[in-house]
Parts: structure tokens; sequence; C-alpha cells
């Protein structure tokens, strides 16, 4: 979830009132946002690197605002306040308006095929006469760090870059380039590089070397061009420092380069709704043109809106309500979604504007009405819906076990379905080819490397995790192994498993024995070698030769017994003997 | 048991004693140690109110070795005045002799010898009284018969300087008749027997106390593990709702079925490298049910069902991908399709409570993997105010009854709400849960009929069990490094109390 971080007292500026922190944590629960954390400058400098660099620092009191994954809109300062504003009903919603330019052709964006094969589109749009201040440019700056870091996906799918249009001349060229022909002064450098030594110049930029890996490894890299051949940027990495924007530009060229042009028009959409509130006819947006390699010709920004007519018995039938059309349209207007009643039945017309990009669907609609209305006033039902209960049969006898179990005097265990290849395997003496385990591609440490094909690693682990305790350790689990398993869509299937240790200075073969005979008496099952069940010799690599029997139940294998290898019981760091049982229940439903 | 022939004789001391015996002097009169006494009464006291006996300590004066010497021999002064003969003797045969050099000095300085050290032949000693008082030894002797009374404390002190006498610390029992006094000992009976039982013999017996203070043996017992015991718990409280337990034991799934089945779309940071595992082996996932995974991509892709969509490229391979699945929704997203393969639609209410993995950053309070708990209910009209109500049922038979609800944001729900409970320890509100109604993207590929709403609800097996054991670290919980000694103590489980 997004944090944005606003200074409070502009926010209440902003907001034409202030709040106590318990009213405006309040307000925001009711509109879905989080008051996460109040500090300042100070404190976060000070909590990171210390008392004394944090002296001098800002106490300018701030608010950290979770804001929902989907609300684009609500990134920033001036897309908070006026959600806030539009829902307290002190604002209407504004209505934004793409506009041509008042002199001249529009600006125009040449996408050339060379992007193909790595970025292909671009969307670009003109903030003309735009007044920033100190805090609009931060704040200007901050969202598209946001976007980048959301819906941008760290700069994958879309890259803004923004320039002081009066620097520059159109039409632009959206190109692609190989990085050694590539050769300008990045942003806030002294020096002209080509990208290929940029590459390298980053690689230790805490912040920039994070993209490197979008391009690195591609033959050609996106680069726009001015038509006197200045660079504007090369995304989604950097921009030149010829074309960088300050807080005296007037007028600001906005491009969006991007692997889905769906989340381009979006991001580009939310930059400009956020943004034209400063400039000199608020709310409106310069378009420019993008052209395609293959001519097709678009005009940006998108500024869409779009309207969905549903009924107020929708609404109150989802949600649980019983509203009028009017109030509900009042209600919806009031989430920055302009409705009206038709007139027709209980119709309700609604208007999604472009900075509502999260509303796909009527049941978006459904859920702002019922945020709107207040989910907390809404009164809680109990659904008719009668049915009759079912265990799951495996998780049913899972359960009775593990009373038994308990009742016959082992501890139950509770292990990690995750470990290392060397626990299932070389711990037990085993090679990790025989084993039929999934294995994990992309773990952090060695411990999520495969899924257990076996409970003894984790319980071998918990006894020697708990040696101090008194002798004799009797353990058990019944949980799930995976193995591989060709006739599963997955490839895999689970297996009820269940283990038991017996650890004392004595191994205790006959204490697991018994344990096993005891099993079988909870499972109603004889001894017997035809339906019943035996245990006969066998040998197994993890047990101590001459000391290890296979069960058979009905005839078929179904887990062992015995007393573990020395080895085994070395390489889990114990040094008494120990035996153990691994048994599978499924055979048992 | 001490010796019964000196137990019966303490009894008859008591019993002649007037107001009490010490027992220094039960061990004086019967000859024995004192350390016997006071096993005799301790025997005694075992019995019941017999006597009572009352430890005191007193103080006494002792000789000590050099101090019993003297009280037999006299003191080195005496023994060298009664060495010197009429003739007197030289002073260096004198000095020879055991006590001469103490006892020389001694004598001289009470005056009861001389020394004429200008005797031909060298120096020579002479008697100079014709008797002697040993006075040392008169005292001495006193404190031997226990009279060390008579002498004054200057003087005793004076002896215990010359290392003849030390003051002891004796103690002993004040011993008197106790409420059930009798001269003779009935013997106490520790357990009854069954010989007892079959004789009668219990009637006569008089049986030892027990001791109600102190612990009993603990069982020789097995334990069950808190966080299956708060398991249990919870299965107890959706079947008593009269939810049915869905499959969940798969925890390979294909992120069609965890993502994109779910309306999840993949570029969405859950199906990230970061926080998801995924399979090297198998990798792929090759079985689909082909029509139901074409209007998948089509929702995705293009919208339909009355949705925008997501509008980007939507392929295969992303949908096919093997994980370790992230939340036992998925499991939920197959048994809601399979419910619409049904002929008919039928309501469902359906739980689970089993393991999912995240590809995490691990603390103290998360792992890599942990439980999930879900509830679903399908049925036609279902409303948010259905779902506030099916929470409530549920937290409440959790001991929880004070709800409110937060707007949130889930790919998979819409409307989507954060639980949140009153903490009455805390004073404030804190998040117990997730919740949702099911997206129409979701639903409607699956074939389930328009009209038909789907509840669902999440939370974590771990954190309630953490608060309800009073644990912090999520490590001495969950997984090997589990603390036994809490399993072995854990009480039971009862949610709501």
């Amino acid at each position: 979830m997004p944090t944005v971080s606003v200074k409070r007292d502009l926010l209440f500026q902003a907001l034409g009132q202030t709040y106590t922190d318990e009213e405006f944590d309040e307000l925001c629960f009711e509109f879905g946002l989080e008051l996460d954390e109040i500090t300042s400058e100070k404190d976060i400098i000070s909590r990171e690197q210390g008392d004394q660099k944090a002296e001098g620092a800002s106490d300018v009191v701030l608010y950290k605002i979770d804001v929902p994954a989907n609300r684009y809109d609500l990134l920033c300062l001036e897309g908070l306040v006026r959600g806030l504003q539009v829902f307290k009903e002190k604002l209407e919603a504004p209505r934004y308006r793409r506009v041509s330019p008042v002199n001249g052709d529009p600006q125009r964006l040449i996408i050339t095929e060379e992007t193909a094969s790595v970025r292909p589109h671009a969307v670009a749009a003109v903030l003309r006469n735009i007044t920033f201040t100190q805090e609009r440019y931060d704040s200007f700056i901050e969202l598209q760090e946001k976007l980048h870091q959301n819906i941008c996906r760290k700069r994958t799918l879309v890259a803004i870059g923004t320039h002081d249009l009066d620097t520059i001349s159109g039409p632009f060229t959206y190109t692609a380039k190989a990085p050694e022909e590539i050769r300008f002064r990045p942003l806030n450098q002294s020096q002209e590089y080509t990208a290929t030594q940029l590459m390298s110049l980053y690689k230790t930029d805490s912040h920039l070397r994070h993209y490197l890996h979008i391009i690195e490894d591609k033959p050609l890299y996106p680069i726009i061009y001015d038509s006197n051949g200045v660079v504007l940027s090369m995304p989604p990495i950097i921009n030149g420092d010829h074309s960088k924007i300050s807080v005296n530009t007037r007028n600001v060229f906005i491009e969006c380069t991007a692997t889905d042009i769906t989340k381009a028009k979006i991001v580009l959409d939310m930059m400009v709704t956020m943004f034209s509130e400063y400039c000199d006819e608020p709310f409106t947006v310069e378009e420019a043109e993008v052209v395609y390699p293959d001519g097709r010709m678009f005009s940006y920004p998108e500024l869409a809106y779009r309207t969905e007519t549903l009924s107020a018995d929708f609404i109150n039938h989802r949600v649980g309500i019983k509203e009028t059309a009017d109030s509900i349209a009042h209600l919806l207007t009031r989430m920055c979604l302009r409705s009206e009643v038709t007139g027709e039945a209980d119709q309700i017309q609604v208007e999604i504007p472009p900075t509502r990009s999260d509303v796909i669907h009527a049941c978006d609609i459904m859920e702002d009405a019922a945020m709107a209305y207040g989910f907390n006033n809404i009164i809680r039902t109990t659904p008719r819906t009668y049915t009759v209960a079912n265990q799951l049969p495996l998780n049913k006898l899972t359960e009775l076990l593990r009373t038994d179990l308990a009742a016959a005097g082992f501890t139950e265990a509770l292990t990690f379905a995750l470990c290392s290849r060397e626990d299932i395997a070389d711990k037990l003496g085993k090679n990790i080819t025989e084993t039929r385990a999934v294995h994990i591609s992309n773990p952090k440490t060695a411990e999520f490397q495969v899924a257990r094909t076996t409970l003894l690693p984790g319980l071998l682990k918990t006894v020697a995790a708990n040696r101090k305790m008194a002798l004799p350790l009797k353990l058990f689990e019944i949980s799930d192994v995976v193995l591989k398993d060709e006739d599963k869509d997955v490839g895999a299937c689970n297996n009820r498993r269940l283990c038991a240790v017996y650890y004392n200075k004595t191994p205790g073969f006959e204490v697991i024995h018994g344990l096993l005979d005891r099993l079988m008496q909870l499972l109603d099952v004889k001894p017997g070698r035809d339906h019943g069940y035996h245990i006969q010799a066998s040998e197994d690599s993890t047990f101590f030769p001459g000391r290890c029997a296979e069960i058979f139940f009905g005839g078929k294998t179904i887990g062992r017994l015995g007393v573990l290898h020395p080895d085994v019981i070395n390489a889990f760091d114990l040094t008494m003997p120990c035996s153990a049982l691994d048994v599978d229940i499924e055979p048992f439903l | 048991m001490a010796d019964a022939g000196v137990l019966e004789s303490l009894l008859r001391l008591v019993e002649k004693a007037d107001g009490g015996i010490d027992s220094q002097d039960v061990a004086g009169s019967l000859s024995v140690d004192h350390q016997v006494v006071v096993g005799a009464v301790k025997s005694l006291q075992s019995l019941g109110e017999v006597i009572e006996a009352e430890q005191r300590s007193s103080k006494h004066w002792e000789l000590t070795g050099e101090g019993s010497e003297i009280a037999e021999h006299g003191s080195h002064e005496a023994r060298v005045f009664n060495a010197i003969p009429e003739e007197g003797m030289p002073q260096s045969q004198l000095m020879k002799l055991a006590s001469g050099k103490v006892g020389f000095s001694k004598a001289m300085s009470s005056k009861w010898i001389r020394v004429d050290k200008g005797h031909e032949g060298g120096p020579r000693v002479f008697r100079t009284v014709e008797s002697i008082v040993d006075s040392v030894r008169e005292k001495l002797q006193l404190v031997q018969k226990g009279q060390s009374s008579k002498l004054e404390e200057k003087v005793k002190n004076e002896l215990k300087k010359r290392k003849l006498l030390t003051e002891v610390t004796v103690k002993s029992y004040w011993i008197t008749k106790g409420s059930n006094f009798s001269t003779t000992i009935t013997k106490q009976e520790t357990e009854l027997t069954p010989e007892m039982i079959a004789s009668g013999s219990w009637k006569e017996k008089k049986f030892k106390p027990y001791n109600f203070e102190a612990m009993g043996v603990a069982p020789d017992s097995g334990h069950l593990h808190p966080l299956m015991k708060v398991r249990t718990q919870f299965r107890q409280i959706f079947l008593e709702m009269g939810f049915t337990e869905m499959p969940t034991n798969n925890f390979i799934e294909s992120s069609f079925w965890n993502f994109d089945s779910l309306f999840q779309p993949q570029q969405h940071p859950a199906r990230d490298q970061h926080d998801t595992f995924f399979l090297s082996d198998p990798a792929m996932a090759h079985k689909f049910p082909e029509d139901y995974l074409e209007r998948v991509k089509k929702v995705h892709s293009e919208g339909g069902y009355g949705s925008q969509g997501y509008k980007y490229d939507w392929k295969i391979e992303e949908a096919q991908k093997n994980i370790l699945r992230t939340h036992t929704t998925a499991v939920s997203a197959r048994m809601l399709y399979k419910l619409a393969q049904q002929e008919k639609f039928t309501p469902v209410k359906y739980f689970s409570i089993d393991r999912v993995f995240r590809n995490e950053t691990l603390d103290a309070t998360h792992l890599a993997e942990f439980h999930q708990i879900e509830g679903v209910v399908a049925d036609y009209g279902l409303t948010l105010g259905d779902l506030m109500g099916v929470l409530h049922q549920f937290f409440t038979k959790l001991g929880i009854t004070k709800l409110r609800f937060k707007p949130a944001y889930n790919p998979y729900t819409e409307p989507s709400m954060e639980v949140f409970s009153y903490h009455e320890g805390l004073k404030k509100w804190v998040e117990v849960g997730n919740s949702g109604v099911f997206r129409p993207e979701m639903l409607l590929p699956m074939g389930l009929p328009e009209g038909v709403s789907v509840i669902a609800w999440g939370l974590s097996l771990e954190r309630p069990t953490m608060i309800k054991y009073g644990i912090n670290n999520i490590r001495e919980l969950v997984g090997h490094k589990v603390n036994l000694q809490m399993v072995y103590d854990s009480p039971v489980c009862r949610l709501d109390s």
C-alpha cells in the first residue's frame, strides 16, 4: 500500500479546516485511508541516522497516509485534498479539459520503429502557463516518484519524463539507438556521457541502479530528441539536463514511454489532472500528438469521461441499504463520480472521470456508494443461506489421530513445509535425485530451496533445538509433504504423513514399534499379511543397518520405522540414539 | 524412625517433667548424643500432637583442649612451681619442661618464684612461697562441672583470651506434652493398602498427614501444539456455523488459480519474485479448463461481464507458472469454479485453515509460511450487510464483539473491507482480518449465475494464537525452534474466554 507524506499544516490550509489528529484519523478511516504515522523530517532523520544528523532539519509536522493501491488520484497533496473536499461537499469535482494550443500546432512526438523491440509506446501532453511554488514543485516531483513505484511497476511498464518546454523545440522524436551512439549531459551532471558510460556511472547510484536492468541487455536504448538533436530523456533511466524543470518553469512538456499503453494513458492523465490546477486556466491541459511508425496518430491526454447507467435497486441490493435514487446519486457525487437520476425508473447515470481509473465495473461504483453511505452505518444482517457442514475426511482423520497420539504420550510438533535440499537428502543419507521433491526457483536463503518430502528433518531439528529438555523426547507431527506427481495439473501433490521420533539414551525401537501398533489399533487394522498390517526387515540409508523395517498395509508399503543411522543423528547435531516412524495415512481414509 | 527405646525413654522423661524438659538435659540423663534426642523429637512430631517441641538456642562455656588439660593437670605456672625443689633448679633446666616457658613467666608475675642470676653455675630458680592456690585450674574445673555461671564474665573472657575457654551456641528443644500425649507409640501409616481395606485394619491406624502445599507429580503425557489447538477451535467455530471444509491439501498451485482466476492482473506486485515462491521443478502447470481459461484471458485483456478489464496483453505463460500458493483463496477459486459447473446452483458455505507461503522479509511476526483462515459464502442476493453480519457472528465466537469496518483495496474483492476490533488493553482499534465481496470479473467467467454474490473473509491463525498464548516471537511458536516447555505447559484453548 503506497504511503503519501504531506505537511499537516499545508493539508489543513488546503482543506480550509484544522483537525485534531484523532479527528483526521477518523476522517481517513471513513474514506478508506489510514493515518499511518505522525512525524517530521527531523524525527525521520533522527530515527534513521541519529540525533546529530537531525539537527537543523525541519520539524514541520508530517502526516504519513496509507492510500489504497488502486487510488493513483490520491498519491499527492493536490489529489488528497480534492478527494476529501468533494467527499465533505466543500468542493465540486472539477472537470478536466483537453485544449488545443492557442497559437500554432500542437506539440508532436514521433515514434520510430526502432522502439518496437524495447519500449514501443509513448504518450505526451503540455501543462501551459503553470505556476509552481516550492511546495507545488516538490509535490509534482514526488507524484512522479509515487507513480513510478506503483502503477509504473518501478518504471518497467511506464516511465515519466517532464521537461521545460521553453528550452526545447518540437517536433520530438522517440527512437532507440545503440548505447554507444547515445551521448548527452544527463540531469545534474556537468559533462556529457555515452549511454554505455552512464550505465556504469549509475551502477553505484542508490536510486537509479534499480532501473538499469530494464534496458541494460537490450541492443538499442530508448531515447527522445528535440528537433535540434537535444536529448530530452533516455527512458526509463534519466532525463537530459538541458530541459530540466525548475520552480520557475511555466510550460511543462510531459512524455511517458511505456510497454503497456493502457497504463501510460492512466499515468499521463494522473500527472495532468493533479497539476493542471495550477495553470492560468485551471484544469485545462494542452494536447500533444503522438505519431506511431505506421502513421497512426493520437492526441493526448485522453482525459476520457465514461458514463455507466445503473439502478438504485442494484446498489441497494448489493450493499444492503434502502436509499432513493436521488440519495444514491448524491452519495456517488461525493466520491467524485458525478451522478444524476435519469428519470427513467430508478436509473442513475454515473460519470467516471479520468482520475478514477480504478472504477472498471458497476461493483466499483457500488463500493463507492457504500463508502459514502458509511460502511459502519450499514445494518448488519444474517444471510438466510442454509447449509449442512462437512469436514474434509482427511482432516477429520488427522484431528482424531492427533488427539490419540498425544494421549499415547507423544507431543505434537509443528515444523516448516519448506526446507533446504540438504535437510531432505544429504542429512538423511539420500541423494536429492531419489526424492520426488519440488524445487523453488527463487529462494532468498537455503531454508527455502524445496518443499519437504518427509516430516522427519523437521522433527529432528525440533529435538536439536530442545536438547535441554528432560529425556526421553517423544514427538510427532501429522502434516503434508509435497511430491512431484505427473497426474496432477500442477505436476505435484500433497501427501498427509504421520511421523514420530523417540529420542533417548537407548534407541527405543520397541517404543516406536509400540506406537505403530497403537496407531493400527486406533485405525482398527489388525496385524496380518493380507488385509492387516505387518512390518518386514528392510534397508534404508536413513536407518542403522539391520534396524529398519518397512510397513505394509493390505500388501502395499506405506512407510518405515527403525533406529536412525548414527550419521543422520550427527547430521542433525544430536547425540543420543533415536528411533523414528514415518507413515502415509491417506490409505486409511 | 528413631530407636524405639530412646523414644519411649524420652516420653517417660517428658511425662515426669513438670512444665517441660530441655533436649540437652534429656541427652544428659539418657547418656546419649544430643543428635539422637533431636532425631527422636522429630519422629515424635511427625506422629501428630504427641509432644510439642519448641526450638531454643542457648550459649554456654566449654573448655578448649588446653583448658581440659589444665583442669586435669593444673595450670602451667602451678606445674612449674611444683617442679622446683627446695634447693631450686637451674633456669636452663626449668625451661626444658613442657610448661616451662609459659609457666615461668606466669609464676614470676604471681611472685611464686624468683631467679638468682648470679648463682654459681648459671641462673637458678627458687620458690618464694611455701604453697600456692592454683585458681586457674579451679575456675576451669568449675566450668567443666557446668557451673560456669559462678564465674564473673570478666574472668571468663580472660580465660577465653588465654584460649582455655570457648563460648558455644547450643540448639536444643524445649519439649512439652502434646494434646495427644501418650507414652506408648502407635506407628503412623503413610498410605492405605489393599490389605488394610481387606482386613479393616485401617480403622485402627493413624495415617501420616499429607503435605498439601507440595506440587503433585506431573502426569506422563503427550501434548498438542498450541497453534493446532487454536486451529481445532477455529474449525469447530466454522462447523458450528455450518461451513464445509475445503480440500486445501495442495501447496503447489498454478499462477492461474492463485492469481488469474481471481482477476489479479499479471503485472500485480504480488506476482513478483520478491513476494512469491516460484518453482523450477515442476516449473509449469499444464492442464486447465480450456474454455474457462479463455474467458479469464478475455476478461483481463478486453473486459466483459460489464467490466472494462485491465486492457493488457494476457499471457498463458504467466498463468502456467507454478508457485507455492500465496493464499488459500486459490482453493476457494477452484471450489467456486466447481460449484459453477453444477447443473443447478446450490448455496454453499466453505472454510479452510491451511498453510500459505510468501517470499517475504522475515521478522518477529512474519515467517515465509503461515496458516490462513478463510470463510466463503455463496448465495443469491448476499449483501455487504450480510458480510458484516456473518463477520459479527464469527468474531463473537472468538470473544470479539466490538467491530468496525474500513474500506480497503484488494484486486479480487469489491467492496473490500478491513475488519478492526477494539482492543481493550491497547485502548485502540486493531486490524483483525480482511474481507470482501468477490468481483464479478472473477465469478462470472466461472459460470456462476449473475445474481449470486460471494462474500469472503480471511485472517491468519498465528496472530490470534500469539495473542492468546502471550508469545512475542513467532519462531517460539512455529517451526523447529519451538520451546517444547511452552508446548507442555500451554493451557487448553477456549477462544471466547
